[in-house]
């Protein structure tokens, strides 16, 4: 698999890192990661850069990932790139919240590397 | 035992064990430790407490507390660097620890998941202060050793 670069969007700084440490460790080669602590800020990242995969925090202050998914429609460089919502809320409301406004799967917190290969790996795999 | 004072037992009887499942959890899939429980009662010096409200079927507060020290450790382990190395992290990382209990505590309760919202979390340094919870039940805490330090998570719920 080509190496990809990733967004990862959380208002944590350490979660942040934890999931760019977990996607290295299921095995992802990342060429660039870039990162925002809430979804307006990941709209910009976008508006300047092309992403590969992008993981998502809900709960977030200023524009949370849900708003941050339905907004993602608009952006051209965005288009097509699976998203993967990473959250504490893991309701089944909120998974099909998500799923209905575009992500491509979701992980809740707290996660072990595993279940990010397992959810990531074949949305990368179907998009190669 | 009066009414009240028994809905409260009932409660402890049935969050307790959950809330220590929920932490235990977190310790193990994020920092890579396990939780112990104390043999004894432990003298707590917190020097650190994050909180994490709950709203909606269940309003309350759910807040850890520790020594700094501790969660400097914490800290170090979820980010992978020496207990000296972390910085103003600690807050950051001591806060996401915190609301992933409340999360995973809350997604334990079944149909709660989706009535019950969690706040961003809020932490609090040094230990001079009192959490004033407007809560008319008694508090759950669990008491849990992490690397052998004391580790208490607690649940004020307004029912």
């Amino acid at each position: 698999m080509d190496s990809i670069a990733a967004l990862i969007v959380d208002d944590s700084s350490v979660m942040r890192k934890i999931v760019e440490r977990s996607l290295r460790q299921a095995g992802l080669e990342l060429s660039q990661v870039f990162e925002a602590g809430n979804g307006a800020e990941a709209l910009s990242v976008l508006m300047e850069n092309r992403v590969g995969l992008i993981l998502c925090d809900i709960n977030m202050p200023i524009m949370d990932g849900l708003e941050f998914i339905k907004a993602l429609g608009g952006v051209e460089k965005a288009k097509g790139v699976p998203v993967v919502m990473i959250t504490t809320e893991g309701s089944e409301a909120h998974v099909v919240q998500a799923l209905n406004a575009g992500a491509r799967g979701y992980i809740r917190k707290p996660f072990t590397p595993d279940q990010v290969k397992e959810s990531i790996m074949p949305l990368l795999a179907v998009k190669a | 035992m009066n009414t009240t004072a028994a809905a409260a037992a009932k409660t402890d009887q049935a969050w307790g064990p959950m809330l220590e499942v929920a932490s235990r959890e977190v310790f193990e899939l994020m920092l890579g430790c396990k939780l112990t429980v104390p043999d004894s009662m432990i003298a707590e010096t917190p020097e650190i407490t994050a909180m994490v409200g709950l709203a909606g079927q269940m309003c309350g507060v759910l807040s850890i507390r520790c020594s700094n020290q501790s969660a400097a450790l914490m800290a170090s382990k979820m980010l992978g660097i020496e207990p000296d190395k972390v910085g103003p992290d600690v807050t950051d990382a001591f806060g996401e620890v915190s609301n992933m209990i409340a999360g995973n505590f809350k997604n334990k309760i079944s149909g709660l998941g989706d009535g019950c919202m969690l706040s961003v979390p809020t932490v609090v340094t040094g230990s001079d202060y009192c959490l004033h919870s407007l809560s008319n039940s008694p508090a759950v805490e669990v008491s849990l050793l992490f690397e052998s330090m004391p580790l208490v998570v607690s649940l004020q719920v307004h029912s």
